[in-house]
């Protein structure tokens, strides 16, 4: 590799595919999977149900460890790492963001948007900060102490997003993040991630039914059967005009 | 980090306050059996020894009848107090020997009424019992033989009949003779079991069968050995001593029977002590039933809290982060179970201390001792489940339900 090749992509899989179950029961949800993301990217996965776009983004959230091939994470091989490795590398650089929100209930805003702080061992006045900056973030600055019960769904997605961000991961992986929602929460969420993705530099891995949804990415990526079928630039990219007005924050 | 479990732990307690509740509900029965059981036994066994100190130590109680105890003469003749000279004359190594007759009679003086009981017997009698005079004088020698109209009263009986003033030298009607009170009894307080030894009127023996029961049995022989001397000899030449003298054939069994109050305490001592273990160990598996009921729920708490658990290690908990918060959850719950079972268990054996009239002693290391057992069976019953939630695959818990 020469010295003035550009800088290595945060993300490269090779040839990564996966098992299901042994012998003939075997299932092949991936199979062979070549993938770059660089750092700041907002790349949409598509593809019909049972494509294995959910393997691939628990791959690429180092929640599972790919059959066959490698996963370069910085350059680092995850595929090699253990389980408190993986941990750790999720801890330090991803943030997640689920279909079902995922937040504990009973429990504020703020307690939950914490969470991932408190593992990392950050002390309580920063912790609390954080969170605070990061509801802000996220436009529920004064929920703070409303608990997943008082909020509506789109409010609650937009709590999960400000739980995975107030990491400050690298990567954000959302795997259908609007797939609970009505189609103007939807929007909304959108336009807020395409926001982190701007002006924090967060890159965005995201998988989506809704072509309405997958219009926010940069780049579209197509899953057809284990494999990806297409991974192009989105030519008629939404949400640009509107992120660029003055968002929260 | 180890504040952080805490926290967590604190939290989802919190979150769940009726059913953590019920959940240390076994402890803190447990707990609280345990201590109480402990406490109570020990109040007792305390009561029991006191009350066998203050009959005398070294003292040996002979009555007639085969079957030990107070009850049941069962037509054996009585003693007289001939036999009670006899053995101070012929055994050795005896401090004092007291005959001893007994009535239960209403006395009457300073215009007051009071019911007790009358003891007639001789100046030994004070030394078998351990008795000190609070104020005034023994009997004289020449009231014994007489069987003077003089009595020594008892705390109680000096409270009751003459209140604030001293009471020696007043006059004290028993039945129909007025004897004159020549001494007062130290009090020795309450007995073990609610008796009152200090509720008596002590009058020479004498006088008793003269004046009051009009026989000449003596009830008991109160016999006190001297210090360090051998018990089983004695007592074996003392038995010798009353065959011969109750003219026993060779095959015929003893009419009277010697208690030993050495012996007495010891039992009992030993009896109250199996008594507080075994009630001990009936609350400990009272306890494990408790530790069993934190793991139950511990478990269901792992299978509900499924996608939580995924959550917490999809976001970048470790295996030992979930293992350490469910294991501290489990470890808070069942100590503040003994913490709340220590408190209850304090406030009940306080009160049926008081109830039963046994002593209530606090006892710190039984309570930290609770506490600890009931820490460490959070440990040991909330590991399994603990371990069982930290294996848990992130993506499998995720989608769990
Ligand atoms: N844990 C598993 N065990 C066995 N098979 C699995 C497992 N997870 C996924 N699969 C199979 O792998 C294939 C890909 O599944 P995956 O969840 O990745 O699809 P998907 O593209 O996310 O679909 P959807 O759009 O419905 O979410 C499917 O056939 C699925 O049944
Ligand atoms: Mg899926």
């Amino acid at each position: 590799m020469s010295a003035h090749a550009p800088a290595r992509p945060l993300i490269q899989l090779r040839g990564v595919t996966k098992r299901y179950g042994q012998g003939q029961a075997a299932l092949m949800a991936l199979k062979g999977i070549d993938l770059d993301v660089r750092a700041g990217e907002f790349v949409a996965i598509m593809g019909p149900s049972g494509s294995g776009k959910s393997t691939a983004m628990n791959i690429l959230g180092c929640l599972d460890n790919p059959s066959e091939g490698q996963y370069l994470f910085q350059g680092a091989h995850v595929e090699a790492l253990t389980r408190d490795q993986r941990a750790r590398l999720r801890r330090r650089y991803l943030g997640f963001v689920f279909q079902g929100f995922n937040l504990l209930a009973r429990t504020s805003a703020q307690e939950n948007v914490e969470l991932p702080l408190l593992y990392r061992g950050t002390n309580a006045s920063i912790r609390h900060a954080a969170a605070a900056r990061a509801l802000q973030a996220v436009g529920l600055g004064g929920w703070e102490h409303h608990t997943p019960g008082e909020l509506s769904g789109g409010q609650q997605q937009r709590v999960a997003i400000a739980r995975a961000i107030v990491t400050d991961p690298a990567v954000v992986l959302a795997d259908e993040p609007t797939g609970n929602l009505d189609t103007k929460r939807s929007q909304e969420i959108m336009q807020l991630l395409v926001e982190l993705n701007r002006a924090h530099g967060i890159t965005v891995l995201m998988v989506t039914h809704e072509a309405d949804m997958a219009a926010y990415a940069e780049r579209l990526v197509h899953f057809i059967d284990g494999r990806i079928d297409g991974d192009a630039p989105n030519p008629h990219r939404a949400g640009v005009a509107a992120s660029a007005a003055p968002m929260v924050v | 980090m180890f504040l952080n479990a805490l926290l967590l732990a604190l939290r989802s307690i919190r979150r769940n306050l009726m059913r953590s509740f019920l959940t240390i509900l076994g402890i803190v029965i447990g707990v609280g059996a345990v201590i109480t059981m402990v406490t109570l036994g020990n109040g007792a066994t305390l009561a029991v020894q006191a009350q066998i100190s203050s009959l005398g130590t070294n003292l040996l109680m002979v009555r007639p009848g085969q079957r030990l105890g107070a009850h049941g003469a069962g037509g054996a003749p009585a003693f007289t107090e001939t036999d009670a000279d006899a053995i101070m004359a012929q055994i050795g190594g005896i401090a004092a020997v007291a005959p001893e007759a007994r009535a239960p009679i209403t006395v009457v003086g300073n215009g007051r009424n009071w019911a007790t009981m009358v003891i007639g017997s001789t100046n030994a009698w004070f030394k078998t019992g351990n008795w000190r005079l609070a104020s005034g004088r023994l009997f004289e020698d020449d009231e014994q033989r007489a069987g003077a109209a003089v009595c020594i009263i008892g705390e109680t009986v000096r409270r009751e009949i003459f209140g604030g003033t001293r009471g020696v030298g007043e006059q004290l009607r028993i039945k129909q003779f007025s004897c004159q009170v020549i001494g007062i009894l130290a009090s020795k307080g309450q007995a073990a079991m609610g008796s009152d030894q200090d509720d008596i009127v002590v009058v020479p023996l004498h006088t008793l069968q003269r004046r009051v029961v009009g026989n000449l049995r003596v009830a008991t022989l109160l016999v006190s050995m001297q210090d360090g001397t051998d018990g089983t000899r004695l007592k074996a030449g003392l038995r010798q001593l009353l065959r011969e003298r109750r003219k026993l054939a060779e095959r015929e069994d003893d009419n009277f029977n010697i208690l030993d109050t050495q012996q007495i305490a010891e039992t009992m001592a030993g009896t109250t002590k199996v008594m507080t273990t075994l009630l001990g160990a009936v609350a400990a598996v009272s306890l494990l039933v408790g530790g069993i009921g934190i793991m139950n729920i511990m478990l269901v708490s792992v299978t509900e809290r499924t996608r939580e658990i995924g959550l917490r290690l999809a976001i970048g908990a470790l295996e030992r982060d979930v293992l350490l918060q469910f294991l501290i959850e489990a470890v808070v719950l069942a100590g503040l179970g003994g913490l709340v079972g220590v408190v209850t268990a304090t406030g009940a054996s306080y009160v049926m201390a008081r109830a039963m009239g046994v002593p209530y002693l606090f006892d710190p290391a039984i309570n930290l001792l609770s506490l600890a057992f009931s820490a460490g069976i959070g440990v040991l019953f909330g590991y399994f489940p603990a371990r069982r939630a930290a294996r848990l695959d992130p993506i499998e818990a995720l989608r769990h339900e």
